[in-house]
């Protein structure tokens, strides 16, 4: 990002190029994967400026849905090692910038 | 000295003689003297007195009330507790019964005639633990870092794939229309239900229930011995085995039969008609012994099947003639249901029935070849060569005694063959029986002329066979009811036996040199063993019902001791030999009984000269 003006052109065009949802890595079934994906899209855009009430809104849907013991986290820079239920994780990026990690553990 | 005095009584009446004779009556009633007679009582209904008649006589003279209660009664028991003595009735009450106070405990009244007290004490099942843990839920480990950069370069490399995507599909679009077709042929496959993946399972499965369901028949094959056969002396039974029948071959008659060498419980079937007016479809069916309800291979033929015969060394390969005069030869390989070779009008088809088909050993270049026997009267070989049959004439059968030049092309002189047979050990060497009744000796080598002519029958032969041990010795037989048996250096049959039917086909046994088996039209199946018999049969069985089913065909199992004979409604009844019908001669005590093909050979000889001594002495 150099000039000014450039720049902010450049960061809208960026943001409207890559405002999709993009799946990094997952092992669920193709049914629950696009379900998944679409509760995590709806909810970051409800609480676009909250994480927390997102991953609280995604971790509560999920576990009516499949099942008790969800995790989620949402956060624009985070390192994490997770042991998760075999076809029960998802992570994937958001809206450019975000990036969602939803897995099952008991 | 008088014995008695009678002492009287001082005071006795003195009494005369007339006073003690005279009687005086006493009446004794029960009456009551001192009751009163004379009771009188008003009657109010007659107004006056009346004495009554009824008056009590009884008169009571001591009187005294018993104080006595028995024991055990219901009033014992009142006056007891009316008294206030102890309950229980029976009791004593004794000073003396101590005992019976200190244990004065009485149980509750029961039914004194028939109760009886029981108690019985039940098992207590034991008690069990039992616990169980499942596998936890298979887990695994993710781990990732997520930050800006990483999702910027993780967005553009997506938006390039997307972008390359949507150029390949540009690209695919004009080809879509031609996948579209294909893709609609893709399900279709797939749907329909494919068992060859199954089918040697099935197979298998198949064979199973056949020999369950037929077990006791699979134990008379192997173990069964007639042991009536001992008090028969010669004379020996077949015993009925397996039938084979296939529902689609049940018009056809049996045309064929012959042995898989290799498999000796495979054999084939050729299925056609010998009738000239209803000849249609054939059909060549292969069936095991192991499975007697379905045959293992089939193949739906256009024209009658009449002969076939299965290479000994190739076991797959099976040459088939026709009656439509074409030969084609069969490989049980191939999947497919046609012929690997077949024959054409192009190249040297008979123009009539083949009527028998033999393979020969491989030629010098190791080409299959077979020959083959037809009613125009030609006998060809053909040989298998890449993929085609390439024919070569033999012989052409003359009606009259020699051979016609082989191109001189005149139908009327040709006789027609109707059977053949090699020699087994000299390679060249082979007999033509034809249908006029004749038995030609030839040579492959020798196209010209017959080595010698037989005038066998005066019908046509049915069938011609070397014997399997003795080189001179074959055996013919005939519609003309009758088998005979020929050394072949004699121009006269050494032995000739009547069957009283059409024989259709006679075959030497493949463990002795002097039995051999032949059926009639009349559905009789014959075995004779002229070792034990010269004269007659030492089995004479019809096997099949007589007047409807004529039998066509028997053949010899390499092995067992069993035969099949086929009949003229598509059916092979397999029959088991009895032990009269495969005796060894009789050794004697410690001698040890030579075997092998020597003594077979020696056996027939001996018969032999035994026939010609008697010739010599006739002349």
């Amino acid at each position: 990002m150099a000039g000014t003006g450039d720049g902010k052109k450049e960061e809208a065009d960026y943001k409207r190029l890559h405002s999709f949802p993009l799946i990094r890595h997952t092992d669920m079934p193709e049914e629950m994967r696009v379900e998944t994906m679409e509760l995590c899209v709806t909810a970051c855009e409800k609480f676009a400026t909250n994480n927390e009430s997102a991953a609280k809104m995604i971790k509560e849907s999920m576990d009516k849905k499949f099942g008790s013991s969800w995790h989620v986290v949402i956060g624009e820079g985070f390192g994490f090692e997770v042991t998760h239920e075999v076809k029960n994780l998802l992570y994937m990026f958001f809206g450019g910038s975000l990036a969602v990690c939803v897995w099952k553990c008991s | 000295p008088h014995g008695k005095a009678l002492i009287k009584p001082a005071d006795q009446l003195q009494l005369t003689e007339a006073e003690l004779k005279e009687e005086i009556t006493r009446i004794l009633t029960a009456n009551n003297p001192h009751a009163p007679q004379n009771i009188v009582r008003y009657s109010f209904k007659e107004r006056s007195y009346k004495p009554t008649a009824a008056v009590d006589q009884l008169a009571v003279h001591f009187v005294l009330e018993g104080g006595l209660v028995y024991q055990e009664s219901d009033e014992s028991c009142r006056l007891r507790a009316k008294e206030g003595l102890p309950d229980g009735c029976g009791e004593e009450d004794r000073p003396d019964s101590v005992a019976s106070k200190t244990n004065k405990k009485e149980p509750k009244l029961t039914n004194q005639f028939n109760f009886s007290e029981r108690a019985s004490q039940t098992l207590n099942n034991p008690l069990r633990e039992r616990s169980c843990q499942t596998e936890p839920p298979p887990r695994s480990v993710f781990s990732a870092t997520a930050n800006q950069w990483e999702i910027y370069d993780a967005y553009v490399e997506e938006l390039q794939k997307q972008e390359r995507n949507k150029e390949k599909q540009k690209a695919a679009l004009s080809r879509k229309d031609r996948g579209k077709s294909e893709k609609m042929t893709v399900p279709m496959e797939s749907q329909n239900d494919d068992i060859t993946r199954v089918a040697k399972a099935a197979k298998i499965f198949e064979r199973m229930v056949n020999q369950n369901t037929f077990d006791d028949i699979a134990q008379d094959f192997k173990y069964f011995e007639d042991a009536s056969d001992e008090f028969r002396d010669q004379e020996g039974t077949l015993l009925p085995l397996w039938k084979f029948q296939y529902e689609k071959a049940k018009r056809l008659s049996v045309t064929a039969l012959c042995w898989n060498q290799k498999y000796q419980d495979l054999f084939a079937a050729g299925m056609g008609s010998y009738d000239f007016s209803k000849q249609g479809r054939g059909m060549l069916v292969f069936y095991s012994l192991k499975n007697c309800a379905f045959p293992e291979y089939i193949y739906n033929t256009n024209s009658g099947v009449l002969c076939l015969d299965i290479h000994e060394q190739h076991s797959y390969m099976v040459a088939v003639g026709f009656y439509d005069g074409c030969v084609a030869v069969y490989s049980l390989k191939k999947e497919g249901r046609e012929p690997v070779f077949k024959s054409s009008a192009k190249n040297g088809q008979h123009t009539d029935p083949v009527w028998q088909v033999r393979w020969q050993n491989d030629d010098m270049d190791n080409n299959h070849n077979f020959y083959s026997v037809s009613s125009d009267g030609r006998i060809v070989s053909w040989t298998l060569i890449k993929n085609e049959l390439v024919f070569t004439d033999i012989i052409r059968l003359p009606l009259n005694g020699y051979v016609s030049d082989l191109h001189s092309r005149c139908p009327s002189s040709t006789a027609c063959g109707t059977s053949f047979d090699f020699h087994k050990q000299i390679d060249y060497l082979f007999l033509v029986g034809t249908e006029e009744g004749k038995i030609h000796k030839c040579s492959k080598t020798y196209s010209g002329q017959f080595l010698e002519t037989y005038r066998a029958h005066s019908m046509a032969v049915d069938a011609v066979r070397w014997n399997h041990f003795h080189p001179k010795v074959f055996i013919s037989c005939s519609s003309d009811w009758t088998i005979k048996i020929w050394d072949h250096t004699i121009s006269t049959p050494v032995f000739i036996f009547y069957l009283n039917a059409a024989v259709g086909d006679v075959t030497w046994s493949p463990y002795s040199s002097t039995v051999f088996a032949a059926v009639t039209t009349d559905g009789t199946v014959h075995v004779f063993d002229l070792n034990i018999n010269k004269y007659e049969a030492i089995c004479q069985q019809p096997v099949v019902a007589k007047k409807k089913t004529k039998l066509t065909h028997v053949e010899f199992n390499p092995i067992y001791p069993i035969i099949i004979v086929g009949d003229d409604r598509g059916n092979v009844t397999s029959l088991k030999l009895s032990p009269n019908l495969r005796k060894k001669p009789k050794a004697k005590k410690g001698q040890e009984l030579p075997e092998g093909p020597e003594v077979e050979v020696a056996k027939m000889e001996k018969l032999l000269s035994l026939l010609r001594e008697r010739e010599q002495s006739k002349v």
